[in-house]
C-alpha cells in the first residue's frame, strides 16, 4: 500500500505526467469524435431545412407548423449560372458553396438562382431567388435577395451573420430591419444602382428608390451588406438583363 | 498548489443538503458574487448582457458547464498531475462546451444559432476555471456540483439586472418588447447602453449598491 505522499510522488513523475495527457487526450478525442459524427445527419439536416426556410421566407409568409421540404420541393425549381448568365448543366444548386465561390473572382463564380415559376405559366418567372455573401463588421453575412416578377424590386430579404453584435449589427436578422428592404428597386434605368443602407436611423427614405434606413450604432456591418448585394447584385447582372429583356418581349407581344 | 488554495469545505461525510452546503449555492448570489466580489467573468458579462434574452441563455448553458466540469474534476481531483492541471481542466472545460454546442445544433437549430457564439465563449469564462481551481479541486462532487450551480447562477443574477438596464436604456425594450412605445412615451434609445462602456457602468452601480447594503469591504 502506498502512502499518501508516495501517491502525490507518483504524480510528480514524468511518465506518469504523460501517460495521463495521452490518455485524457484519447478519451476526450473519441468522446467529441462519436457525438461529431452521431450527430451530424441530424445537424445537416437542420442546416438544409434552414436554407430552404430562408428562401421561402423572402417570398412568401411561412407559419410555424408548414411543411417546408413539401412547399419548398412544390414551388422552387434550382439551377446554377455562369457570371454571363447562362445556365450550368450537371451541378445541383445545394452542392456550390457559397463561402468557397465567394473567395473566386466575381466572373468564375457559380451562381444559384432558386426560380419561384408561375403556376399557370410555367415559362413566366414569379420570383427570383439570389443568394448573397459577404463580409460584416467581424465575421461573414449572407442572404437570400428575393426579386418580383419585374426582376428590379425587391420583394424581400433575408439576412443571416455569424457574429455580428447583439443589439447592434446583429440586427440585420430582424424582421423589422429586412422590411425596409420591400418594394425598393435595384436598377435605375439600365444601371445597377443596388440599394444602399445610410448611416443613422430614424430618418424616412420612403421615396428613394436606392437607399434605405440605417441602423444606429451599426454603420459598419450595414456597409458589409452594402457590398454585399452590389457584389453579387453584379454577379446576377447579366442574368437578370437577360431576362428582362424576354420579359419586355413577351409583354410585346 | 491547488489544494492548498482550495477552500476545503467538509472533512467528514455529511448530507448533501446541510446548512453548509447550502451555503455553497446561497453564497455566490450575494456575498460570494462571481462578478461583483470575485470579479471573474466580467468579460463576458459585458459582451452579452445586451439583450436580456442573450444574457438568459448564457446563464442557461454558462451553469450546465459549471457545474458538470466542476462534478468531472472533481471525480478525477485525486489523480491529476498538479504540474498539467490548468490544462486537464481547459480540456475537461472544452470537452462540455462543445457537446452541449453540438447537441443543441442537432435538436434545437433555432436556439443553438441564437446561442452559438455565446456557448463559444464560456471556453474563456473565467468562472469555469476560477471554480475549478479555487473549489472542485479539493472538494468532493456533490458539494462541487452544488458549488458550480450556485456561481452559475450567481453570474446569471448579475447578468439580468445588467441586461435589464441595459436593453431598456438602450433600446428602449424588456426581452424585444418595447415597453416605452407601449406607454405611448418618445424614448430615443441611448446608445452608450449598448456598448461594452454602458455595462461597465452599471456594473460598477450594482458593486456600489450591493456593498453599501451587505457591507462587503476588500480585505489586504
Amino acid at each position: 500500500m502506498q502512502t499518501k505522499n508516495e501517491d502525490y510522488n507518483v504524480r510528480q513523475s514524468n511518465l506518469y505526467i504523460i501517460l495521463y495527457a495521452v490518455a485524457l487526450t484519447i478519451v476526450c478525442g473519441g468522446i467529441l469524435a462519436f457525438a461529431s459524427q452521431s450527430l451530424k445527419p441530424l445537424q445537416d439536416a437542420n442546416v438544409e431545412l434552414e436554407r430552404k426556410r430562408n428562401i421561402l421566407a423572402t417570398v412568401m409568409e411561412l407559419k410555424d407548423d408548414d411543411d417546408i421540404n413539401a412547399i419548398y420541393k412544390a414551388k422552387v425549381k434550382e439551377s446554377v449560372l455562369d457570371f454571363e448568365g447562362n445556365t450550368k448543366e450537371g451541378i445541383n444548386a445545394v452542392d456550390v458553396d457559397l463561402v468557397k465561390e465567394y473567395k473566386k473572382l466575381p466572373a468564375d463564380r457559380l451562381l444559384p438562382v432558386y426560380e419561384f415559376r408561375n403556376e399557370a405559366d410555367p415559362s413566366k418567372i414569379d420570383n427570383v431567388v439570389l443568394p448573397t455573401y459577404g463580409f460584416g463588421l467581424w465575421k461573414d453575412i449572407s442572404g437570400f435577395l428575393a426579386l418580383r416578377s419585374d426582376l428590379n424590386t425587391i420583394q424581400g430579404i433575408s439576412l443571416q451573420h455569424l457574429g455580428e453584435t447583439p443589439g447592434l449589427g446583429a440586427r440585420i436578422v430582424d424582421e423589422e430591419i429586412q422590411n425596409r428592404y420591400k418594394g425598393k428597386s435595384i436598377f435605375d434605368g439600365d444601371v445597377l444602382k443596388s440599394v444602399e443602407m445610410q448611416k443613422g436611423e430614424g430618418n424616412d427614405y420612403s421615396n428613394e428608390q436606392h437607399k434605405v434606413d440605417g441602423m444606429s450604432g451599426a454603420t459598419l456591418t450595414a456597409k458589409g451588406v452594402n457590398n454585399m448585394l452590389m457584389d453579387y447584385l453584379s454577379c446576377y447582372k447579366n442574368y437578370l438583363k437577360k431576362n428582362q429583356q424576354n420579359l419586355s418581349l413577351n409583354t410585346n407581344l | 498548489m491547488s489544494t492548498a488554495v482550495a477552500e476545503v469545505v467538509e472533512k467528514k461525510s455529511e448530507p448533501l443538503f446541510s446548512k453548509k452546503n447550502r451555503k455553497l449555492i446561497s453564497n455566490p448570489l450575494d456575498i460570494d458574487n462571481p462578478i461583483t466580489v470575485q470579479v471573474l467573468g466580467v468579460c463576458s458579462a459585458l459582451a452579452v448582457t445586451t439583450q436580456m434574452e442573450a444574457a438568459v441563455v448564457m446563464t442557461i448553458a454558462l451553469t450546465i458547464v459549471t457545474a458538470s466540469s466542476n462534478v468531472i474534476i472533481s471525480l478525477l481531483r485525486n489523480t491529476i498531475p498538479s504540474r498539467i492541471r490548468i490544462i486537464v481542466q481547459l480540456a475537461i472545460v472544452s470537452l462540455w462546451v462543445i457537446l452541449v454546442d453540438q447537441l443543441l445544433k442537432a435538436y434545437s437549430y433555432d436556439l443553438w444559432k441564437q446561442l452559438s457564439v455565446y456557448v463559444g465563449l464560456i471556453i474563456t469564462n473565467c468562472i469555469v476555471m476560477g471554480r475549478l481551481e479555487a473549489f472542485a479541486m479539493g472538494n468532493k462532487p456533490g458539494p462541487s456540483l452544488l458549488d458550480g450551480l450556485g456561481n452559475g447562477l450567481g453570474y446569471g443574477l448579475i447578468l439580468l439586472i445588467v441586461g435589464f438596464f441595459r436593453e431598456l436604456l438602450g433600446g428602449g425594450s424588456i426581452f424585444g418588447f418595447k415597453v416605452f412605445e407601449a406607454m405611448n412615451i418618445h424614448y430615443t434609445g441611448n446608445g452608450l447602453m449598448l456598448l461594452p462602456a454602458g455595462a461597465c457602468v452599471i456594473v460598477g452601480v450594482v458593486i456600489w449598491v450591493q456593498r453599501s447594503i451587505n457591507g462587503h469591504r476588500e480585505t489586504h
